[in-house]
């Protein structure tokens, strides 16, 4: 499979993990290295003094890059200083940005989301924000100098794939930033489909982590990710109302 | 004086740093980034800040999300 470029870095896959929901870290751990991935989110939060092991040692000892999310920000302000908090913890300037609007949908705020992306790319952040499946807020989320921009398929955590993959398509047609499709995956079809419309990468967590078998989904969608990029460059035929015949017709 | 750490109450000797207080929390040193009243103070600076009467302290930490 050919490289993913974002801001100049190379990743060989494109299989961005999300590290929430994961029974332990052992399991985490597991599901990671089965799924390949070389980027993956972790959220930012109080320090708890009886949290026993960290993320980021699984990440460390496996070599993959962190990229730390917003999550749980509802402003732009919160999601500033939350990257900048991340900055400082993690040693990256690379975020994704994420405001969610309220609890019950966690939809992203696109308002407030496009006022933190501002203001983070003036501080030098790589911005990767996480936005609805709005082709003209990606646009100009990407005029405004983010790296990349991560439409969702469908809620997140709720599985239910990619619920406008005409406007997924039509994000893509117009990016010429990488197109991550993030959030709403449930299965390997959807990582699949994701990756036939033309997205660049899919990032994932809960279809991983809360599968009865973590390790074995993040391999199904690794071979996902990758059947699915094959496909989009392969270019598929048509679709037909009717036959068209692939032996030779008459006698 | 008074101190909001992580959202609880504390009562901390005039003059303390910002790396005392980190130590009640937590030995680590990296992986860990501190905002006093909505503004980070870098690592570099946690010997040299001393918190005042009413600061509010976070100190956060990566955790499993996303």
């Amino acid at each position: 499979m050919d490289d993913l470029l974002i801001a100049g870095e190379k990743f060989s896959s494109r299989l961005i993990m999300g590290t929430g929901g994961a029974p332990s870290l052992e399991v985490l751990d597991q599901a990671l290295v089965a799924s390949g991935t070389e980027l993956t989110t972790v959220a930012m939060r109080r320090l708890d003094p009886g949290a026993p092991g960290s993320v980021l040692d699984v990440l460390r000892e496996r070599g993959i890059k962190v990229l730390p999310n917003t999550a749980g920000c509802f402003t732009a302000g919160d999601a500033v200083l939350t990257a900048r908090l991340a900055r400082e913890a993690l040693g990256t300037n690379w975020v994704k940005l994420e405001v969610i609007a309220d609890e019950r949908t966690l939809l992203p705020d696109p308002i407030e989301t496009f006022d933190a992306a501002e203001r983070l790319v003036a501080d030098g952040f790589v911005v990767l924000p996480y936005i609805g499946d709005d082709p003209a807020l990606a646009r100009r989320l990407e005029l405004a100098g983010c790296a990349a921009v991560m439409p969702l398929g469908a809620p997140i955590g709720s599985g239910l794939g990619i619920r406008n993959p005409h406007n997924i398509e039509l994000i893509v047609e117009a990016a010429s930033v990488p197109v991550i499709l993030d959030a709403g995956i449930g299965t390997a079809s959807d990582a699949a489909l994701a990756m036939e419309l033309g997205c660049d990468a899919v990032l994932l967590a809960t279809a991983v982590t809360r599968a009865q078998r973590p390790e074995l989904m993040a391999t199904a969608m690794r071979a996902a990710v990758q059947a699915g990029r094959f496909a989009h460059q392969a270019g598929r035929i048509p679709r037909r109302r009717y036959a068209e015949a692939s032996s030779p017709t008459g006698p | 004086m008074n101190v909001t750490i992580n959202g609880a109450p504390h009562e901390v000797p005039d003059g303390t740093t910002v790396a005392q207080a980190v130590l009640t929390l937590t030995t680590a040193t990296t992986g860990v980034a501190v905002a006093v009243n909505d503004e980070v103070v870098t690592r570099s600076a946690w010997e040299t800040t001393a918190l005042g009467d009413s600061d509010r302290m976070e100190v956060l930490t990566a955790v499993q999300g996303g």
